[in-house]
C-alpha cells in the first residue's frame, strides 16, 4: 500500500473522510440536465469564501473608531500594500454577492426549487438571505463615510416605529441615542464575528439538507424515481468531475465578469461604492439624498410606498418573509416553468418586472409618479405571493416527462 | 436554450443597474482627464500647491509619495528633491510630511464661514466633472462676501482663488440648466489656456482622489489575460469529462 493510501484509511478509521467525499461529492449524484441557472449556488460559495478571505485581512488595518474607521479606509487604500485590492475585492464582492444569491433564488422561484420536498433547503436559504442582508447592513456602516452614518440611521429609526418599545429598541441598536462610535463597534463586532459563524453554520445545513433530497432540476423531475441496478439514479451524474469541472467553467468566466468590475469600474457607477460615501461621517449635515445599496432598495421601495411608517415597516417586514411561506401558496402540482400553465408564466414575468423598477425607483428621489409607480409595483409584488394558491390551481400545467430532457 | 438564459439573465443585470440619476439637473461639462499625462499632472500638482495648499490639506497624500508617483524623478527613479522643495512645497514641511495647509480651522471658520475642507477625496465624492465645472463657472454677484457666486455650487463660501487666470465673468441668461457666462473683465489667460489649466487641476486631483488607478488597471489587464487563458484550459477540461454522457 503506498503512503497516501495508508494515511487515508488511517483517517478514515478515526474521521468518515472518504464517506463524507463520497456523500457529497463523488458519489452524490445530481441530474444531468442542470443548466446556466445552477452555477450560482456555486458561486455564492466561492463568494462567501472571498469575502471571508479579503475580511480578515481588512479587519487588520481596519480601525473600528468614529475617530479612526474612515482614516484607516484611506490607509488601506494608499499606504497598505494592495490594500486597494483587498478593499475593492471586498466591496465588489458585496455587490456580487447579492447578484448570484438574486439569481440563485430566481432559479427556485423558475424550476419551482422550494417545493416539497426541498422545503427545508428553501428555507435554510431563506434564513441565508437575512443573514447576507444583516452582514451587508452591518457591513456598510463600516467605511464611516455620510452614507454609511444616514443609512445606518435611516434603518435603525425604522425599528423606532415598533409601538411602544419602539425608542427603546432603537437605542439597544444603537447603543446609544444616535448612531455614534458605540454602534460602530457593535456593528463590526457582528459584522466580522456573529454573522459570518452564522452564516457558515447555515451553508453547511443548507448543503446537507440539499444532498439529503437531491438536486431539483430544470424539468422538476425527481431522479431518485428511476434507479438502475446500482441505486443510482438513471437521470443522475456524478457531482464530481462532471459538476465540479462545469462550475470551473463558470466560476472562471464569473471571475472574468467580477475582474472587469473590479479593476475597471469598481464603484461601478456609484452603485457599488456611493460617491457621498467618499465623505466621512458627520451628524450636523444631512446628504441631499439617503439611498441604501442597490440591494436593498427594492424593499426600500416598498417600505416608502406605504404612507404610513409603521404600515410601511410592516410591509418591507412582509415583503421578505412571505418568502418562506412560498411552498405552501405554490398549490400546482408540476415544479418547473416548463410545464406550468400561462398564469404562472405572466406573474412571475410581472413579479420580475417589479421587483426591478421597485430597485431602480429605490434609489430615487420620491416624486407622486414615482410614488404611484412604486404603490403599482408593491402591490404586484403582493399579488405574486398572495393570489399564487388561486392561479396556481386554475393553471392549465402541460404533462411532466417522466426522465429529464 | 443556454444562450437565451445568458442573454435573460444579462438583461436582468442591466435593467437592474439603470443609471442613477444625480441630484443636480445642470448639465455639467466633461472633464477629459487623463491621469497617464503625468506633464498634466505636475502641472496641476503646481497650481494646487500655489493656489489651493493655502487652506486645503491633502491629509492623506504625503509629498514624497506623490512625487513619485507623478513621475517627479530623474532617469534612475530617484526623486527629485530639489525640484520638489523648491517647486511644490511652500509651508516648511519636510518630503516625508503630509501635505497639510497652513491654516487652522478655527481661522478658516472665522474668516471664510466655513473651514475649508481636506480636497484628498473631493474628485471621487464630488466627481471630475463637477470640479472641472465649478472651476469654471464663477460668476460677478456683488451680494457676496467675496463679490463672486458659482452656477454649479451656489452661494459657495470660497472666493474665486483663479480670478487673475480667467477674468471675472457675469450671468446671462435665466437658463439654470445650462452654463452660461459672458466675460466682463479679461483675465491672463484666454478661455482655451484656462480650461486647460482648470483641466491639469482637476486631473491632479483625480490623481490625489485613487492614488493606485493607474496600477489597478494595469495589474486587471494581466489578471484578465491569465483568466481567458484559464477559460479555454477549464473549458477543454470540461468537454473531456462531459464526452461520456449521453
Amino acid at each position: 500500500m503506498s503512503v497516501s493510501n495508508t494515511l487515508k484509511s488511517w483517517v478514515d478509521k478515526r474521521f468518515p473522510l472518504t464517506e463524507l467525499w463520497n456523500d457529497h461529492v463523488a458519489k452524490y449524484y445530481a441530474p444531468r440536465n442542470l443548466n446556466f441557472w445552477y452555477y450560482f449556488g456555486a458561486l455564492s460559495m466561492v463568494v462567501l469564501v472571498m469575502q471571508i478571505l479579503t475580511g480578515i485581512w481588512l479587519t487588520m488595518n481596519y480601525n473600528p473608531s468614529a475617530e479612526g474607521a474612515f482614516d484607516s479606509i484611506e490607509y488601506i487604500m494608499r499606504d497598505v500594500p494592495f490594500g486597494w485590492l483587498l478593499r475593492y475585492m471586498h466591496s465588489t464582492g458585496a455587490s456580487f454577492f447579492f447578484i448570484v444569491v438574486y439569481l440563485h433564488m430566481f432559479r427556485a422561484l423558475l424550476y419551482g426549487s422550494y417545493k416539497k420536498p426541498r422545503e427545508l433547503v428553501w428555507i435554510v436559504g431563506l434564513l441565508l438571505y437575512l443573514c447576507l442582508m444583516a452582514e451587508a447592513f452591518f457591513g456598510y456602516l463600516l467605511p464611516w463615510g455620510q452614507m454609511s452614518f444616514w443609512g445606518a440611521k435611516v434603518i435603525t429609526s425604522l425599528f423606532g416605529a415598533v409601538p411602544f418599545i419602539g425608542d427603546w429598541l432603537m437605542e439597544i441598536i444603537r447603543g446609544d441615542f444616535n448612531v455614534s462610535g458605540v454602534t460602530l463597534n457593535r456593528f463590526f463586532a457582528l459584522h466580522v464575528v456573529a454573522l459570518p459563524l452564522i452564516i457558515l453554520g447555515l451553508v453547511v445545513v443548507h448543503i446537507i439538507s440539499l444532498h439529503e433530497v437531491g438536486s431539483n432540476n430544470p424539468d422538476g423531475v425527481e431522479i431518485k424515481k428511476l434507479k438502475d441496478e446500482n441505486g443510482i439514479p438513471k437521470d443522475g451524474i456524478a457531482f464530481h468531475p462532471y459538476y465540479t469541472s462545469k462550475d470551473a467553467v463558470g466560476l472562471v468566466f464569473f471571475l472574468i465578469l467580477f475582474s472587469i468590475v473590479m479593476f475597471y469600474f469598481p464603484t461601478m457607477g456609484g452603485y457599488f461604492l456611493e460617491a457621498p460615501n467618499f465623505d466621512p461621517a458627520n451628524a450636523l449635515v444631512t446628504p441631499e439624498h439617503i439611498a441604501p445599496v442597490w440591494y436593498f432598495t427594492p424593499f426600500y421601495a416598498i417600505l416608502r410606498a406605504v404612507p404610513d411608517k409603521l404600515a410601511g415597516v410592516v410591509a418591507m417586514g412582509v415583503a421578505v418573509v412571505i418568502f418562506f411561506f412560498l411552498p405552501w401558496l405554490d398549490r400546482s402540482n408540476v415544479k418547473s416553468i416548463r410545464y406550468r400553465g400561462i398564469y404562472y408564466k405572466v406573474f412571475l414575468s410581472l413579479f420580475v418586472v417589479c421587483f426591478v423598477i421597485l430597485g431602480y425607483l429605490g434609489m430615487e428621489v420620491p416624486t407622486p409618479a414615482k410614488t404611484l409607480l412604486a404603490q403599482i409595483c408593491s402591490f404586484i409584488y403582493f399579488s405574486f405571493f398572495f393570489l399564487m394558491p388561486i392561479y396556481t390551481t386554475l393553471d392549465k400545467n402541460k404533462t411532466v416527462p417522466k426522465r429529464v430532457t | 436554450m443556454l444562450k437565451k438564459n445568458i442573454l435573460l439573465s444579462l438583461y436582468f443585470f442591466l435593467l437592474s443597474s439603470i443609471a442613477l440619476a444625480s441630484g443636480n439637473d445642470l448639465n455639467l461639462d466633461k472633464a477629459n482627464v487623463n491621469v497617464k499625462d503625468y506633464a498634466s499632472l505636475q502641472r496641476g500638482a503646481k497650481i494646487y500647491m500655489t493656489t489651493c495648499a493655502t487652506c486645503h490639506s491633502l491629509k492623506y497624500v504625503r509629498y514624497k509619495e506623490m512625487a513619485k508617483q507623478i513621475e517627479m524623478v530623474d532617469s534612475s527613479g530617484d526623486i527629485l528633491v530639489d525640484v520638489v522643495q523648491d517647486g511644490l512645497m511652500y509651508s516648511g514641511a519636510k518630503i516625508t510630511d503630509n501635505i497639510i495647509s497652513a491654516l487652522s480651522s478655527d481661522d478658516g471658520e472665522k474668516w471664510f464661514g466655513k473651514s475649508p475642507p481636506d480636497l484628498s477625496l473631493v474628485a471621487r465624492c464630488r466627481g471630475v466633472d463637477w470640479l472641472f465645472s465649478y472651476l469654471r463657472t464663477f460668476y460677478k454677484d456683488d451680494s457676496k462676501l467675496w463679490g463672486v457666486n458659482n452656477v454649479v455650487f451656489p452661494d459657495v463660501a470660497m472666493p474665486h482663488v483663479l480670478l487673475n487666470y480667467q477674468g471675472l465673468k457675469g450671468l446671462s441668461g435665466d437658463d439654470s440648466h445650462h452654463i452660461n457666462l459672458k466675460l466682463i473683465e479679461q483675465g491672463s489667460l484666454n478661455e482655451k489656456e484656462y480650461d486647460l489649466m482648470v483641466l491639469d487641476l482637476v486631473n491632479f486631483l483625480s490623481y490625489v482622489g485613487e492614488p493606485h488607478q493607474l496600477e489597478r488597471k494595469r495589474i486587471g489587464r494581466y489578471v484578465l489575460v491569465f483568466l481567458f487563458i484559464l477559460l479555454v484550459l477549464v473549458y477543454l477540461m470540461k468537454r473531456e469529462y462531459w464526452k461520456d454522457i449521453k
